[in-house]
């Protein structure tokens, strides 16, 4: 019998990789070939078409100021589309920081407003103040019960999630979408974003494995990841948990 | 042979070349030198911008990277012998890769004692002189010898070079006496100073009569604010001078700095100690000789990031432990592709702190090409403060050797010495773990706190 092969597509991966977005690609990729599951990676870059069939996960990270307003005019002008039949057939959808802005309707930055995909009931906005800043843990159930995530957030943007979202998950250590209500990141079917980088994969092993399994439709046998657990254990430290 | 050729051949030897230390940047310039014994004089020639050259018993590897930082800052593009190769075969070495763009400047740290022989091959249109100290007199011989050697370096030089002196030692600041081209620079803090030489203070009598050095203040060894009692010789008034000087203990200082360009004040140096505030003056003395703007200078000392925690290796427990800062991704793949050079496997020794001057995020590691690794680690052993996600970060990467986690400095790095295979250790601590890792072994007695 055939073992399925996980197709990733990078959106704007020379442009939105800031916080070590490919350490997350790196570990989907591993924890395929470990399992004997292929893997593939695509890319699609600033004017480049998205099939939305072609892919079983979309993957978008982080980037700079001046790159995000780039590729939030791109990603509505080319890829709001694919996107949006993407999630409707229910591939899984990962966006981290910045790509995370980018899902929801608008980020106003001062009197300028960046267009969103639209593909999640949230909006953001930078308002004076710092940047919130710092390791980071939430709690969240992805359908296998009560788990944590945790990481590292970098943000000056303040998400708030409309009616028709969901969040990710509570906060337990750290500032999450928007340093008050306690939220984090935000889901819709399995379209996920979040400001958990650091990278957020790596960190949270099992929430590769459930990217994988949601984005191919089966189960997967468990790995030796007594390291994997050391790492998380590691970083949950870090945010004092 | 055409010259062509004899490079070719020697950019061949430094692609065989795969040893770390030396190997890389000495057997091709060895070759070269066989080959065409005055090839530094004709590289020499393609620098478009001409040469700048550092010598010092101390810190010549720092103040070239500052300058290299500055000039950089500057849009300058340089042939530098960064890998602190510093004998006439480096210099070589580094000369391989000139003439890539028509308006290089050679930047070149020179080994006291090879000086002259590269001065006169090289023909430098700027001279870096900081300082001379006691050191290795089994190789240099008697410092005042080696001063002497420096002074006909200058005097052959006289008229066709520029001199950048440091006032504040007058074994260096002599060698300006009556010449024209001369930029000093000094430190002037007495808050700084201290109330008599040190001990280890090397040159207390003038070079002129003899006679005792009188200081009015003593910053460093022997450098400081002197005056011969007997003839008036006395310290310069330098151009180029630290007004003003806080250290910060480890975690660096604070200068006010003149330039006959204008002042620099609160420029925040990012390395400790005296050693690097003369380090900085200095390299801001040649950049601005050199053409950089005093914005450049700021920029370039403040954003420093250079030679400090370079390779350095120190014997351990019966084996060489080679330290090297990794802290950013960019800094890191240097020195990953650095080890790869090393002959089959290696132990592998990684600190990965995440304290405020380490950066808390400590996401880089994935930046890092740690997949450079793969296949050439003997064993690994993680330590720091996130020494499990370092260690993952390795099992990612594809580096398939035994990992030891142990958050504790001191206990993971006698296990590394222990185990292994009992050849080369290289450490790869982030900056806190650094300095951590100094202060261990400087608590052992088997290595100074600081390298210069």
């Amino acid at each position: 019998m055939n073992e399925p092969t996980l197709r990733v597509c990078a959106l704007y991966p020379d442009l939105m990789n800031i916080y070590a977005d490919r350490g997350n690609i790196a570990v989907l990729r591993a924890r395929c070939l470990w399992r004997g599951l292929g893997f593939e990676l695509g890319s699609a870059g600033l004017g480049e078409p998205l099939d939305p069939d072609a892919h079983d996960l979309f993957y978008i990270g982080g980037g700079q100021d001046r790159d995000q307003v780039s590729v939030a005019r791109d990603m509505v002008a080319t890829k709001r589309a694919a996107l949006h039949a993407a999630a409707e057939r229910e591939a899984v959808v990962l966006a981290v920081c910045g790509g995370y802005q980018l899902l929801g309707h608008s980020y106003q930055l001062g009197a300028d407003e960046l267009p969103g995909v639209g593909l999640v009931d949230l909006r953001t906005v930078r308002t004076p103040g710092p940047r919130l800043i710092g390791n980071c843990a939430i709690e969240c159930d992805l359908g296998t019960g009560p788990r944590v995530l945790a990481g590292f957030e970098n943000h000056g943007g303040r998400t708030y999630l409309g009616a028709a979202a969901q969040p990710l998950g509570r906060v337990l250590r750290g500032h999450g979408n928007n340093g008050s209500d306690r939220t984090e990141g935000a889901r819709r079917g399995n379209v996920f974003g979040t400001y958990l980088h650091g990278p957020l994969l790596p960190k949270n092993h099992w929430l590769a494995d459930r990217l994988i399994e949601l984005a191919l439709g089966v189960r997967l046998a468990p790995l030796e990841d007594s390291l994997e657990l050391a790492a998380h254990e590691s970083a949950r430290r870090a945010a004092g948990l | 042979m055409l010259l062509a050729s004899k490079l070719a051949l020697a950019r061949a030897a430094r692609g065989g070349s795969r040893r770390l230390r030396r190997g890389g940047t000495t057997v091709p310039g060895r070759v070269l030198l066989r080959l065409e014994p005055r090839a530094i004089a004709l590289l020499g020639r393609r620098l478009g911008r001409g040469s700048a050259v550092i010598s010092a018993t101390n810190g010549k590897t720092t103040t070239a990277a500052m300058i290299a930082a500055i000039m950089a800052h500057a849009g300058v593009a340089l042939v530098h012998n960064r890998a602190g190769s510093n004998m006439n075969w480096g210099v070589a070495t580094a000369l391989l890769d000139a003439g890539h763009s028509p308006a290089e400047l050679g930047l070149f740290e020179v080994d006291e004692a090879w000086l002259a022989a590269v001065a006169r091959d090289l023909e430098p249109d700027v001279f870096v002189l900081s300082n001379l100290f006691r050191d290795q007199l089994d190789r240099y011989g008697e410092l005042e010898l080696l001063a002497d050697r420096w002074a006909e370096v200058v005097a052959e030089r006289a008229g066709r070079s520029k001199f950048l002196l440091n006032a504040d030692d007058p074994l260096v600041a002599d060698l300006g006496r009556g010449q024209a081209q001369v930029t000093y620079f000094g430190v002037e803090d007495a808050s700084i100073a201290s109330p008599e030489l040190q001990h280890a203070a090397d040159s207390k009598r003038c070079r002129n009569c003899g006679a005792a050095y009188a200081y009015e203040s003593a910053y460093l060894a022997h450098l400081g604010h002197y005056r011969c009692q007997s003839c008036g010789r006395e310290r310069p008034r330098p151009a180029v001078a630290a007004e003003r000087v806080a250290l910060h203990g480890m975690t660096g200082a604070e200068i006010d700095l003149r330039l006959r360009e204008g002042r620099l004040d609160r420029l925040r140096l990012p390395l400790p100690g005296l050693y690097n505030v003369y380090n900085a003056i200095a390299a801001a003395a040649a950049a601005v000789e050199l053409g950089a703007s005093p914005a450049a200078v700021r920029a370039g000392l403040e954003g420093f990031a250079g030679a400090f925690g370079r390779v350095e290796t120190i014997a351990v427990g019966g084996r060489d432990l080679s330290i090297l800062l990794v802290k950013n991704p960019a800094g890191a793949n240097e020195v990953l592709r650095t080890l790869t050079l090393e002959d089959g496997s290696f132990d592998l020794w990684l600190a990965l702190n995440d304290h405020t001057a380490d950066g808390r995020d400590v996401s880089w590691i994935w930046d890092a090409d740690f997949e450079l690794l793969a296949g050439r680690v003997h064993s690994a052993t993680c330590s720091g403060t996130r020494a499990e996600e370092m260690a993952l970060r390795l099992k990612y990467a594809g580096v398939e050797a035994p990992t030891a986690v142990e958050r504790d400095l001191g206990r993971s790095l006698d296990a590394a010495l222990a185990g292994g295979d009992g050849g080369a250790l290289y450490a790869l601590p982030t900056y806190t773990a650094l300095l951590e890792l100094r202060d261990l072994l400087a608590r052992r007695g088997v290595a100074g706190r600081w390298a210069d």
